[in-house]
């Protein structure tokens, strides 16, 4: 490769669609695919069945009333909206709550073993934001489920499955997205994808921090691919920071500890053993709160009458609480809260209902959970913002590139209520693969350019072709530091005003970055490529964070504190401008629909009256 | 921290040799964390698979001191102080580089298993299943294919059986869709004659490898075995089913 390369030896491989992404949404986008009879290629950064879905612990929201027949899609819309603090796409998150139930009904076709109700119905569980119980799970490893399910399903679809296989760059035919350059990690060899339509389902932005639940796979590939190719972005400032990650040792710093221990009726105490989230219950949500701990446990032992815990507020309040208690200095030793289940429920049970977090803490941490607390703290989980896409069939603003998933942006809002990603995954990943069917039907035979072409596999040998530069690991530690820093849980004028600058600077240096050796399986090499695509994001949520000037949800300003009304009017969107710049618009928002608003914003007495817009079905 | 030494196959699969790296361990590292650290200070293009470093993906299987293991579950201080460290790339795969290996194998194996094929819903449009029912199918789900029940089983690993035998990961899938409460296939002449149950003569070791203590010969293997040896060798049994269906 040495020689430069060359686009007529280049490998080429054509689909009707290309999914790039096999997670949860890319793989229900290609079984949708395949269904409708499309030829279908699915690309996996890493082997089949390892993509983030894997991590997700708690369970798939869907309102189903196994458990409380109380419940249904307007009270789970309802919740995503008030979660999402209004920010919500109005549209989408109908459709997520209304879709959701058959969504969960097909994995089950497809082989999903979910943990059982006594009258062997798919048990649903307790959540932080959601009214009823609602999480249909498989104890704490239901994302293991929904990818395998998924995965074994879609094998005998007739998916064309390329594994450990990364996307450089989409490939545009005039206005329109044709295809991909992508290079095998096993031989380093570059091939071109063409199809008439490209679904990113690539997950998340986490790999910009240090203290995230992220693998490294997550690096903003599809985020700032589709940027490059002219894509908007929508409000990128929502960064979720999950209340509840490791704290030590060092080296687990960030793993996820899933929220299902405090749906299982896990506290949260300070150093003074005092359990502080009674103190942190914001006005909108205390008439659904308990306020005494005797009501919390009535609560948990089924009282209906009782209210909610406030450990089971959502999370973006649950992290600021975290971090708050640990700057008043009543945090734990490393730097975070205790979060205790021993004292709560007896050993076996917690064995039996969080085995992956016993297993994880007892061989990670070399702590007993159904003995002592476990040290939590928050970590960067989950990017609300993202890819801006149409509700109904998930296109981007560039023809024939789709999104679903992490990746795409609009169902959560201000902030994603846990359990609502698995099922976004199936909701929007299935849309998305008929959205592209419809595309692809009407679509010319992609016709590539070869200037394209070679820029891209340019730029990646280059890295490997200088005689000297940054390491690229050291790069990416040094961004990841400089985002912990100034773009965390709480954001200020002059910190967010600095990380455009470094990031500027970082730029600047990753232009320069060296990989050793050849190309086969070479993690520096990897890395470095990543790098572009983590500084698009570092600059956009960077750049939205500064433009909105409140406090909503996951994005909080400490020199703009509390939720202004006259911003709850306008999405944040990132381009790219004429001259390659990052250009940021203020757009206002259409009013959402007035069936819709008045089910978002009614007393839950009235709506659980059958009140509130019963003919809107 | 700590000065460790390290010896890490390095190679591909013209060839390869141990090259010794020495790094500084910190408290509560496991094997891939020094990994991590030798790519960064030592060896940036070393290959190994990795993905969510918490025992849930299982990308990061190697023989770390002789042994299948997870990098990402095997703690430092689970060796002697002065205990050198040698990591290798599994065996029973060809090596792609370093760490990594071509493990596509499994993946033609498991398509090759025909899937559940589902039972009609209840009128009321659920299925039903008691969690009793399900119980020792979920075991069997917990699997994290990491393939160190293949690395380790000498059928594979020794005798190279891969065209025979599709070795314990997938004999657990099938057994999680033999036992499946819904299914309706029947997969036991194919477990003989096809994917080769008979070349398991139940040593154990995969029992002993696997990260997430599914009981694969116990629970898994023995009753598949005992599944098709009913079928071919008990004539009764095989009347029974003719008339009253397969469960």
């Amino acid at each position: 490769m040495s020689n430069g390369p060359s686009v007529s030896e280049l490998q080429t491989i054509e689909h009707d669609v290309l999914v790039i992404g096999a997670g949860g949404a890319g793989l229900r986008a290609a079984i949708e695919c395949s269904r409708q009879g499309l030829n279908t290629g699915l690309v996996c950064k890493s082997l089949l069945g390892k993509a983030h879905t894997v991590m997700a612990e708690g369970g798939m929201a869907a309102a189903m009333g196994n458990v409380d027949a109380r419940d249904s899609w307007k009270v789970h819309f309802r919740d995503t909206m008030r979660g999402g603090k209004f920010l919500n796409n109005w549209r989408m998150a109908e459709l997520h709550a209304k879709e959701a139930p058959d969504r969960v009904r097909e994995l089950e076709e497809w082989g999903a073993v979910f943990d059982r109700t006594k009258e062997g119905l798919i048990s649903q569980r307790n959540f932080g934001g959601h009214r009823y119980p609602r999480l249909a799970h498989v104890g704490d490893r239901t994302g293991l489920e929904l990818i395998r399910s998924l995965q074994d399903y879609g094998v005998h679809q007739g998916i064309h499955v390329h594994m450990e296989c990364t996307a450089l760059d989409l490939m545009k035919d005039g206005d329109r997205v044709c295809g991909v350059l992508a290079y095998w990690r096993d031989t380093g060899r570059f091939v071109l994808m063409k199809a008439k339509a490209v679904i990113l389902c690539t997950g998340g932005v986490g790999k910009a921090w240090r203290i995230t639940s992220n693998s490294w796979e997550y690096t903003a590939d599809g985020l700032a691919m589709a940027y490059l190719a002219g894509a908007e972005l929508l409000d990128l400032e929502f960064t979720q920071f999950h209340p509840t990650g490791m704290v030590w040792p060092p080296s687990v710093r960030g793993t996820l500890v899933t929220e299902g221990v405090r749906g299982d009726g896990g506290i949260l105490l300070n150093k003074e053993g005092k359990r502080f989230m009674f103190n942190y219950i914001s006005p909108r949500f205390a008439p659904e709160t308990a306020d005494t701990e005797a009501e919390a446990n009535r609560w948990l032992q089924g009282d209906k009458a009782a209210r909610r815990p406030p450990e089971l507020l959502t999370r973006d309040e649950v992290a600021r609480a975290i971090n708050a208690e640990v700057k008043a200095g009543r945090g734990s030793e490393h730097g975070g809260v205790y979060l205790d289940i021993a004292s709560r429920l007896p050993a076996e049970t917690i064995k039996k209902k969080l085995p992956s977090m016993y297993h994880q803490f007892k061989e990670l941490a070399e702590v007993d959970i159904t003995k002592q607390p476990m040290e939590v703290g928050p970590t960067l989980h989950y990017h609300m913002g993202g890819i801006l896409v149409d509700a109904e069939t998930q296109m981007t603003t560039v023809p024939g590139l789709f999104a679903a998933g992490e990746c795409a942006a609009g169902l959560h809002g201000a902030n994603r209520l846990g359990g609502n990603s698995l099922s976004d995954l199936l909701v929007f990943g299935r849309r998305a693969g008929l959205g592209a069917k419809e595309f692809a039907a009407s679509a010319p035979a992609p016709k590539i350019d070869d200037a394209q072409v070679l820029a891209s596999m340019r730029r990646a040998t280059d890295i490997l072709n200088r005689d000297t530069g940054t390491n690229p690991f050291v790069l990416q530690e040094q961004m990841q530091d400089m985002m912990g820093k100034n773009v965390g849980i709480i954001r200020t004028k002059s910190e967010l005003e600095t990380a455009v600058s470094e990031i500027d600077k970082l730029r600047s240096e990753a232009d320069k970055v060296k990989a050793h050796s050849t190309s086969q399986y070479n993690a520096g090499w990897h890395t470095a490529l990543d790098l572009r695509n983590l500084l698009v994001a570092a600059e956009g949520v960077t750049r939205a964070a500064l433009t909105r000037e409140e406090s909503r949800g996951a994005h909080t300003r400490e020199d703009f504190p509390g939720e202004r009304e006259e911003w709850l009017k306008y999405n944040v969107i990132v381009k790219r401008g004429a001259g390659g710049e990052m250009v940021v618009e203020k757009r206002e928002r259409k009013p959402g629909p007035g069936p819709l608003v008045a089910i978002a914003q009614s007393k839950i007495e009235d709506l659980e009256a059958g009140k509130v817009e019963p003919d809107y079905k | 921290m700590a000065e460790r030494t390290f010896k890490i196959w390095r190679g591909n699969n013209d060839g390869g040799e141990f090259v010794e790296y020495k790094i500084d361990v910190g408290p509560g590292w496991v094997v891939l964390d020094c990994v991590h650290r030798i790519q960064q200070q030592h060896a940036t293009d070393l290959a190994c698979r990795w993905n969510c470093k918490a025992g849930k993906c299982g990308s990061c299987s190697m023989e770390i001191n002789g042994k299948p293991r997870l990098g990402c579950m095997t703690r430092m201080n689970s060796f002697g102080p002065e205990e050198v460290i040698t990591i290798q790339p599994l065996k029973a795969f060809p090596v792609i580089k370093d760490l990594v290996t071509d493990v596509k194998w499994n993946y033609e194996q498991n398509k090759r298993i025909p899937p559940l094929k589902p039972k009609a819903r209840g009128a009321d449009g659920h299925h039903r299943m008691m969690q009793e029912d399900v119980d020792r199918v979920q075991e069997f789900r917990k699997c994290i294919e990491c393939f160190l029940c293949q690395d380790t089983c000498h059928v594979l690993r020794d005798h190279e059986k891969h065209d025979k035998f599709v070795g314990p990961r997938f004999m657990v899938r099938l057994a999680s869709l033999e036992m499946h409460p819904l299914d309706t296939e029947d997969r036991v002449d194919k477990m003989r004659k096809e994917f080769g149950s008979g070349w398991c003569n139940i040593t154990r070791c995969c029992t002993e490898v696997c990260p997430e203590h599914i009981g694969i010969t116990d629970n898994a293997i023995i009753p598949m075995k005992e599944r098709v040896v009913d079928r071919t060798y008990d004539p009764i049994a095989w009347f029974f089913r003719k008339v009253f269906g397969k469960k």
